[in-house]
């Protein structure tokens, strides 16, 4: 073989294992591919607030994927009134967002304080069962299960446990009528942009320090807000 | 090193016409550098850390000018001078090489001293910067004055600060996935995702972990420190003007490090005493569910359950009597 021809074909050699490195890191790296933004712009009123129903699920169950033990959150579909197994939303710029979220899982106490207490919500407060609250102590009562944060808009919620002890606790998606708390709150979206929302609880069993898994995967305990004008 | 010609007349000649490129380049090139870029070159001047760590970044830029022109001057006339001719029909046409002592002498001893003298000029820039804005871990080797004093007041919640008062604030940082926390220790032990310090002052930052290990690094601050699990990793810097900066994590620590920022204020000293109250005074509630400030905390858990809690088995600054006093139980 010519020199040119072991070059070339050293050359492409190389090219081909840099792709293949690449592709692989890529790939261990990437969250995953949303699902689709669910359109909550849709019909929508400039100014007019818009009503959010989220719900939290300790385990997602069967018919959601490859990880039926998963922690999880769904998301009401405001086109279809079905719960969907999707994270991602769009929503309107400098608008109202009313947010519910039904928790259903069960709490413990929070690794870090700071994210009992509500943040960055209109009124700096938030519902529980219709009650006021602007702090929650996660070492009393059920403890808090999940947080609902938006870190680019400063908003976190703590979302307080239900009894572990209960025997009917939901652990197959969606619920319903299962034993849980509602949690509301309002936020302000703010300029048009993209923004990560996440837990900040580490509730991912089974992995370093919980945050691997669920914690880790899009779709089950973050998501994106792509705020749109 | 070698020298083209064995005529002294054009020996002298040739490093005559190449020192003069080379001393206009080298003078053209730097002062445009100063003028036009030095001023803006990263991390800028927020601090007195960024500002110095700009001079070194510029004087290490104006330093390499010089040998960069130097370099590429000799070997291009070198090569226009010296080459193999056109149209020769000899193999080797260009003039014969040889070595010239006086040139090979004065190339190690320049090169020489000016890699000895940048090493001294950054060891002289990290020790007057009390680190360079770096990470120096729990016991730092170069701490301002009064930083010891404020960091063991603060361990006891006894750290006091106002404006004028020039003293050190301490400031910690806990890292965790994916957000940084900031606990002032001067106002109640209070936690906040805000980061916001006052102008004109010396911050003790404090860097943790309360997982795996990330990274503290507040860019126009020009300071980086890495934030480990039970560890205190000890920065400094002094605040200059009021301003905004960016902190971000700079050690990939998972799915969401990618968003693990937040911006930051300086603040002027009355600002941020009024922030700094008012916040205290909202966060009261929460703060009281905190555990005991500590420079170090252990996560009671490998999931979800339990709390932090100080870490009463560090003694960070353990090397330094006063410092090395143990936390409170």
């Amino acid at each position: 073989m010519s020199i040119i021809g072991r070059l070339s074909t050293a050359i492409g050699l190389f090219l081909v294992a840099v792709a293949l490195i690449v592709w692989a890191l890529v790939s261990f790296l990437d969250p995953g591919t949303p699902g689709g933004y669910t359109d909550y712009t849709v019909g929508h009123s400039a100014g007019a607030p818009v009503s959010v129903n989220l719900q939290t699920v300790g385990s997602i169950g069967n018919g959601y994927g490859s990880h039926p033990t998963w922690v999880s959150y769904m998301q009401k579909d405001p086109a279809t009134g079905k719960w969907i197994h999707d994270t991602s939303m769009i929503l309107p710029a400098n608008s109202v967002i009313h947010m519910t979220i039904d928790q259903y899982d069960s709490g413990s106490p929070l690794r870090n304080q700071e994210w009992g207490q509500v943040q960055g919500t209109i009124g700096s407060d938030a519902t529980l069962n219709g009650k006021s609250f602007k702090v929650y102590d996660s070492y009393t009562g059920n403890g808090v299960g999940h947080t609902f944060a938006v870190p680019g808009l400063g908003v976190s919620v703590p979302l307080i446990g239900v009894n572990g002890n209960l025997t009917n606790i939901c652990a197959q998606a969606p619920c319903g009528t299962l034993p849980h708390n509602v949690i509301t709150f309002s936020f302000r979206t703010g300029a048009p942009g993209s923004y990560n929302w996440q837990c900040f609880v580490p509730c991912a069993l089974g992995y370093l320090y919980g945050n691997g898994g669920a914690m880790s995967t899009l779709n089950y305990m973050g998501g994106f807000l792509k705020v749109v004008a | 090193m070698t020298n083209q010609s064995d005529n002294s007349t054009d020996q002298v000649h040739h490093l005559r016409r190449m020192t003069l490129m080379w001393v206009i380049l080298s003078v053209v090139a730097d002062i445009l550098f100063s003028i036009f870029v030095a001023p803006h070159v990263p991390p800028g001047r927020l601090t007195e850390t960024a500002a110095k760590d700009q001079t070194d970044f510029n004087v290490l830029f104006e330093m390499a000018v010089p040998v960069l022109f130097g370099v590429w001057i000799y070997m291009s006339y070198s090569l226009i001078v010296w080459g193999d001719k056109r149209n020769s029909n000899q193999a080797f046409s260009g003039d014969a090489a040889r070595t010239n002592m006086k040139t090979q002498v004065s190339w190690i001893v320049v090169t020489s001293v000016t890699v000895l003298f940048l090493a001294a000029f950054g060891t002289y820039a990290l020790i007057v910067d009390h680190g360079s804005g770096g990470g120096e871990g729990p016991n730092p080797a170069f701490a301002p004055s009064g930083a010891l004093k404020a960091e063991t007041a603060a361990l006891v919640g006894k750290a006091t600060w106002s404006p004028g008062s020039k003293n050190v604030l301490p400031v910690q940082v806990i890292a965790q996935q994916w957000k940084f926390t900031y606990r002032y220790p001067t106002f109640g032990g209070m936690e906040s995702s805000q980061l916001i310090v006052p102008a004109d002052t010396t911050i003790a930052f404090n860097v943790t972990s309360l997982d795996v290990i990330h990274s503290f690094w507040a860019y126009q601050l020009g300071v980086k420190a890495d934030a480990n699990p039970q560890v205190n990793n000890v920065a400094f810097t002094t605040t200059k003007d009021p301003g905004n900066f960016i902190v971000r994590c700079s050690e990939l620590c998972g799915i969401w490090h990618g968003s693990m920022f937040n911006n930051g204020k300086v603040e002027s000293q009355a600002d941020f005493e009024n922030w700094a109250t008012t916040t205290e005074a909202a966060n009261a509630a929460n703060t009281a569910l905190l555990p005991a400030f500590a420079w170090t905390y252990t996560p009671d858990a490998n999931g979800a359950a339990g709390g932090y809690y100080p870490d009463g088995t560090q003694t960070p600054y353990s090397t330094v009597e006063t410092y090395g006093s143990k936390q409170p139980s």
